[in-house]
């Protein structure tokens, strides 16, 4: 699949995927990595070494922080997929300097996928489906 | 994107490491969203100031880049705090989160940025006139200067909106260009709106079927500044959504431009079921009105209603430092303290250590604060108008 490149880099691991926005600040837990958002699709899952893919960031502008804060903390996803980067994300995806595509189709990514991000040519790659 | 050439030696190094790369991360999202150049910003509101918000990671980087010597270009703002300046000690507001709190404060102030610490700068002394490019943050904030005002500002993150601060320029895309301010969903409000807290139940629900799109509200036939702020802040808690438009009230709502869009119809039903999908808890033991931060109006308003309710509860009106000096001034703050009130300055519930004061239900009117705290407080809420927290009328 191709996207547009938001920050490039490299990076392959398992898919976390969600069918919903994802809001960073209060939504994950900048110290572990885990998803706290009250009746999220990812609540108690942890973003930190996944691939994490949602269709874009929603809630408050605090989360480009947040998003540098989990690198700082070692537990931030190893690369981000997503529908449309809004400003909040991007700005936290490069200062953190995580590879980060957008303007991808998200619907064959499943949760549990193995996944190859080549951010600086904009490419997203399934390499095995979850079992 | 076209860069003249003193942004060209920016980008090269030579005003300095730090300006070198709050360039790149502009230049970056410049490119990322299509801006042809960079404009420059009259004035900038900074987020991620709590250190609730930004951790030890936060503290850090602005410590770093106050140590660096970076200094900001242009008039410069904060979000609130985790912490009333004046007043933490004595509402028991921790010694060690207090600490890391005003180091961060610090550094700000080390940067140049005025320790006006508020989500509400336009009732706190920066008036943007419409037309004026910012580059702010907090995203109430945002989508009132955009809409009420009529200035222009994207929805920027903490980060950009700093290196905006600190290299006196944005790029110029989204919400900066007129073509982009243009509605993109009619919503039909059908019954009466009582007060801000209403338009903030309303504000949630559109905010979640309005997405990052521009809601265009039709049959609205009153609403101030406090009514508009709470109905921004709500979609922008629910939903990204950064500018809306209020027919025959906001300055660039034009009928024209929402011809043939999408509708969708609201009223007293949606409001309904936003107090009560918010609502998470049962009896409160502390109420906290001013989300966002209130103005004078929304001060002496309070009074009234703590006058005729009583809950013995304790009651928190959150505003910024400068409202709660012309409350001091006129007498004001006095009424409320009489009235068993607090007013709290530079910090609101959301960004202050509530989890750590020994509160465990919290009263609020605002569909923001219900949307943050049990994530962000790990308290249970009540959501509801400021009549029934303060108990009036029974």
């Amino acid at each position: 699949m191709r996207g547009r490149t938001v920050n490039p880099g490299r990076a392959r691991g398992e898919a976390l995927v969600s069918r919903t926005p994802l809001s960073f600040y209060g939504g994950v837990d900048p110290r572990t990595g885990v998803v706290v958002e009250r009746g999220h699709e990812l609540q108690g899952k942890s973003v930190a070494g996944k691939i994490l893919v949602f269709p874009r960031g929603k809630g408050s502008t605090v989360g480009s922080y947040v998003i540098y804060a989990l690198k700082k903390n070692g537990v931030a996803p190893l690369a981000v997929v997503n529908q449309e980067t809004e400003p909040i994300v991007a700005a936290g995806v490069i200062l953190a300097d995580i590879p980060c595509v957008d303007k991808v189709d998200l619907s064959p990514l499943e949760t549990g996928d193995l996944v190859e991000v080549d951010a600086d040519r904009g490419r997203v790659e399934i390499l095995r489906k979850r079992r | 994107m076209y860069l003249t050439r003193d942004q060209e030696k920016m980008l090269e190094g030579e005003e300095g490491e730090v300006v070198e790369r709050m360039f790149r991360l502009l230049v970056r999202l410049g490119d990322l969203y299509g801006a042809d150049r960079m404009i420059p910003v009259s004035s900038c509101q900074v987020s991620g100031v709590s250190y609730k918000s930004v951790g030890d990671p936060g503290l850090e980087f602005v410590e770093d880049l106050a140590a660096k010597g970076a200094r900001v270009r242009v008039r410069t703002t904060l979000n609130p705090a985790g912490l009333d300046l004046e007043g933490w000690r004595e509402m028991g507001f921790p010694e060690d989160f207090a600490e890391k709190q005003l180091r961060i404060l610090e550094a700000f102030r080390k940067l140049g940025a005025e320790l006006t610490v508020t989500c509400t700068p336009y009732l706190a002394g920066v008036a943007p006139s419409r037309g004026e490019h910012l580059a702010w943050s907090e995203s109430s904030a945002v989508s009132f200067s955009n809409s009420v005002l009529g200035a222009r500002t994207n929805r920027e993150g903490g980060p950009s909106a700093l290196a905006a601060a600190i290299c006196g320029l944005t790029p110029r895309y989204g919400l900066h260009l007129e073509e982009n301010r243009t509605p993109t969903l009619i919503v039909k409000v059908e019954g009466e709106l009582r007060g801000p807290s209403d338009f903030s139940a309303l504000g949630y629900w559109v905010g979640k079927e309005a997405g990052g799109g521009i809601p265009y509200f039709r049959g609205i036939r009153e609403a101030g500044a406090e009514e508009l702020k709470a109905l921004g802040a709500a979609m922008a808690a629910s939903g990204a959504v950064a500018l809306f438009h209020v027919e025959g009230i906001t300055p660039e709502a034009d009928p024209e431009k929402a011809r043939g869009l999408e509708r969708v119809g609201a009223g007293r039903e949606e409001i309904r079921r936003s107090y009560e999908i918010l609502t998470t808890g049962e009896e409160t033991d502390l109420v906290v009105l001013g989300c966002p931060h209130a103005s004078l109006g929304e001060l002496s308003r309070a009074v009234s209603l703590l006058g005729e309710g009583g809950t013995g509860k304790p009651v928190w009106i959150c505003t910024s430092r400068r409202v709660k000096e012309e409350a001091t001034r006129s007498g004001l703050r006095r009424r409320v303290e009489e009235a068993g009130g607090r007013i709290v300055a530079d910090t609101c519930a959301v960004v202050s250590p509530l989890e750590r004061m020994g509160f465990g239900t919290v009263g609020v009117d605002s569909a923001k604060a219900a949307h943050y705290l049990p994530g962000l407080c790990g308290v249970r809420v009540v959501f509801s108008p400021p009549e029934r927290l303060l108990g009036v009328g029974g």
